[in-house]
């Protein structure tokens, strides 16, 4: 219950949906993993840094690679190192526990207080990874067979972890997670966020360039639609460039921000370029009849 | 404690297990809902979806099971509390309340004819005319637990009406999507040769080191059997007119099978609306430019893959008939419908992708022909579901067999 009393609200630079508070809160309460999920550039890294800063917490990140393995999240053997010292002869090397280094999420569950532990992207790793951490994640301990050692937990740290959705998860690892899904934030929201990351913009420019980017969002077929860093990217290079709030929608200037990709930039004028063509169409259609 | 609520779940095809619904006894008993039905409905998702994918169903379940909700005894007394919390605040009367005896349904409608027969002009406020506000059970923006909302918008989200908002409904795994996602669903389309048979050629970097240092130094190196993926394919694809519509959608599985480069072997062949004894080697299908089915047969083996994409819809008589393929100078000896049995008979793991949504497949034009062939080749939509049932089908053998019998008798 003591675990009850401390309760996520957001923090100053990072704007909090009451859905995706909920699901922290009850994370935290039941003490199982977040699993959080969303569209690139929905800020689901940035949520742990600041459910961190929020309840002061330390924090561990552990970055999932194609190559990660689970084992290396909790801790390395480095047997390298100890044959290079035992030909030195200076070391002692009879004592394995001194080659013996914690990684990650070995390091969050040996620390004594409670931190949050990020595993980030880990979609990005074998299909078999996720099964490879059930039981270190449900019982938050793990054994040592070099040194016949078993590592507990202190205290459960908080576990968020991150994924973009370029695997499916196995069902028995999504059975131990809370699950949250970041939809993308509606204009509202946005302008809240924007807010934070530009506090003092001219009002006119913003409702511009807002009506400009989920215009952009709204095209059908775009293959990557732009997210919200690339937004804030884009207001920044609006207010550097001096651009006039007027011009925004007609030129939509510095576009390669937004848009990544040739196919979509494609697309956008392919859209705009049908907008004409079908006006011109029903026009003549209408005199066709 | 709603119990119900588990099986709507189920039935709308809301995966929950029992160790899901334990989590969430354990986290209302910790009063984790914050005494609001909104709050339990984020609980309840939280805790118990696994994928923005079925956060559609979720809603579904959700709102259908608050709206079938018939007596009392249903829910515990708590939600009865938060339901009668999320109306709006509001003066209520006791003449208001005589107003709001629990109508039935088919009263109300009853009602509402009466007083649409009677009512001749607009009305907003009051308590008794079809209009805004007030609290009249007919209208919208007004106040009565139980009526009819005509028009307008909600004024109070409640947890159910979030629900049949139904936002998450672009997530659904059933609409089609892009390259990317049939990329995806075509990885799980591997199989690789097992690590315990085949000669041990490949040097095992990481393990010759972990057992050179084990070893203190003497070195000991370790081979491993490679691992590659025995996966081939063959995609047989549908060039013909009635296809146009789907090009782009085509494309794109076309696009992520070629971009695959996980599959030991990979064939494209085109046909014009359905096989006879040639395949094409591109989209026109026309002049020479091909493969005899037949020789397609004897010299890919069974294992071979095969993805078959087309409509399936045609005349019957392309089908069925001696005779019946749709060019003009060309004859088929074989009806198409034996041709499209022995590929199946050869080929064990087979599927058809029909890029018409299934639930059109018994009403458009070419119903029959879908319906014969769908007895000969396990058919599946050309979504990205779709895709990945097919391709559970094709990892398997289980389903084979079954449709060939069916057509054989």
């Amino acid at each position: 219950m003591t675990q009850n009393m401390t309760q996520y609200q957001g923090s100053s630079d990072y704007i909090v949906s009451d859905e995706l508070r909920n699901s922290i809160n009850i994370a935290m309460a039941l003490g199982k993993p977040l699993l959080i999920k969303g569209e690139p550039g929905t800020g689901k890294t940035m949520l742990a840094l600041s459910i961190a800063e929020a309840l002061g917490k330390n924090i561990y990140i552990w970055n999932i690679k194609s190559t990660t393995k689970a084992q290396e999240g909790l801790y390395i053997y480095d047997t390298v190192q100890r044959l290079y010292d035992s030909q030195f002869k200076d070391h002692d090397v009879a004592n394995i526990k001194q080659y013996i280094r914690a990684g990650k999420m070995g390091e969050a569950f040996q620390s004594s207080e409670q931190v949050v532990l990020l595993i980030d992207e880990i979609d990005k790793a074998d299909l078999e990874f996720p099964n490879d951490l059930l039981w270190e994640l449900d019982q938050m301990t793990y054994y040592i067979p070099e040194t016949k050692e078993t590592v507990k937990a202190q205290t459960r740290p908080i576990v968020i972890i991150t994924s973009n959705a370029e695997k499916e998860l196995p069902d028995a690892f999504l059975r131990r997670c809370i699950f949250h899904y970041i939809a993308f934030p509606d204009p509202e929201e946005m302008a809240q966020i924007i807010k934070v990351h530009h506090p003092n913009l001219d009002k006119r420019l913003l409702e511009q360039a807002m009506e400009t980017f989920y215009m952009l969002r709204n095209i059908p077929n775009m293959q990557k639609k732009p997210s919200t860093s690339e937004l804030i990217d884009w207001l920044q290079a609006l207010v550097v460039g001096g651009i006039s709030p007027n011009k925004i929608k007609q030129d939509m200037p510095f576009l390669g921000v937004l848009l990544k990709k040739n196919e979509d930039l494609d697309t956008l004028l392919n859209q705009l370029h049908n907008k004409t063509q079908t006006k011109v169409q029903s026009r003549s259609s209408y005199w066709n009849r | 404690m709603f119990t119900e609520f588990f099986y709507y779940l189920r039935n709308f095809g809301v995966p929950v297990s029992m160790n899901e619904w334990q989590s969430l006894m354990d986290a209302l008993e910790m009063d984790m809902a914050g005494s609001s039905l909104t709050g339990f409905y984020y609980l309840c998702r939280a805790l118990l979806v696994k994928t923005e994918a079925h956060y559609d169903r979720f809603d579904l379940a959700f709102a259908s099971y608050m709206g079938d909700l018939e007596s009392p005894e249903g829910l515990p007394d708590k939600i009865w509390d938060w339901l009668n919390k999320e109306l709006p605040p509001q003066e209520i009367t006791d003449a208001m309340r005589q107003n709001h005896n629990q109508l039935d349904i088919e009263e109300m409608k009853r009602m509402l004819e009466e007083r649409l027969a009677e009512q001749n002009e607009e009305h907003h406020g009051g308590n008794r005319w079809v209009g805004t506000g007030g609290t009249s059970p007919f209208g919208h923006s007004g106040y009565h637990p139980g009526g009819i909302r005509i028009g307008g918008n909600t004024r109070n989200l409640s947890a159910v009406k979030v629900a049949g908002m139904r936002r998450f409904q672009e997530f659904r795994t059933d609409e089609t999507l892009g390259v990317r996602q049939f990329q995806l669903a075509l990885r799980k389309l591997r199989q690789f040769t097992t690590r315990l048979d085949g000669a041990r050629q490949e040097l095992d970097l990481d393990a010759t080191v972990d057992q050179t240092c084990q070893n203190a130094g003497r070195l000991e190196l370790v081979w491993a059997r490679p691992r590659v993926n025995s996966m081939k394919v063959l995609l047989f694809m549908d060039a013909g007119g009635s296809m146009l519509s789907y090009s782009r959608l085509c494309n794109q599985l076309f696009t992520a099978v070629n971009k695959s480069n996980h599959f030991k072997d990979l064939k494209n062949f085109y046909f014009h609306n359905c096989i006879y004894d040639r395949l094409y080697h591109d989209p026109s299908c026309r002049g020479s430019d091909y493969t005899d089915t037949e020789h397609v047969l004897r010299t890919c083996d069974s294992d071979y893959r095969i993805i078959i994409v087309g409509d399936a819809s045609m005349g019957p008589s392309e089908l069925m008939r001696v005779g019946g393929i749709i060019d003009w100078d060309l004859h088929n000896e074989q009806p198409a419908i034996d041709w499209l049995k022995r590929i199946r008979q050869h080929f064990e793991y087979s599927v058809w992708l029909n890029p018409l949504p299934a639930k059109y497949w018994e009403w458009v034009e070419g119903a029959f022909t879908i319906r014969t062939i769908g007895q000969v080749f396990p058919m599946e939509e050309l979504t990205v579901e779709g895709l990945e049932r097919a391709i559970a089908k094709l990892k398997s053998r289980s389903a084979v067999g079954e449709g060939t019998k069916v057509a054989k008798r």
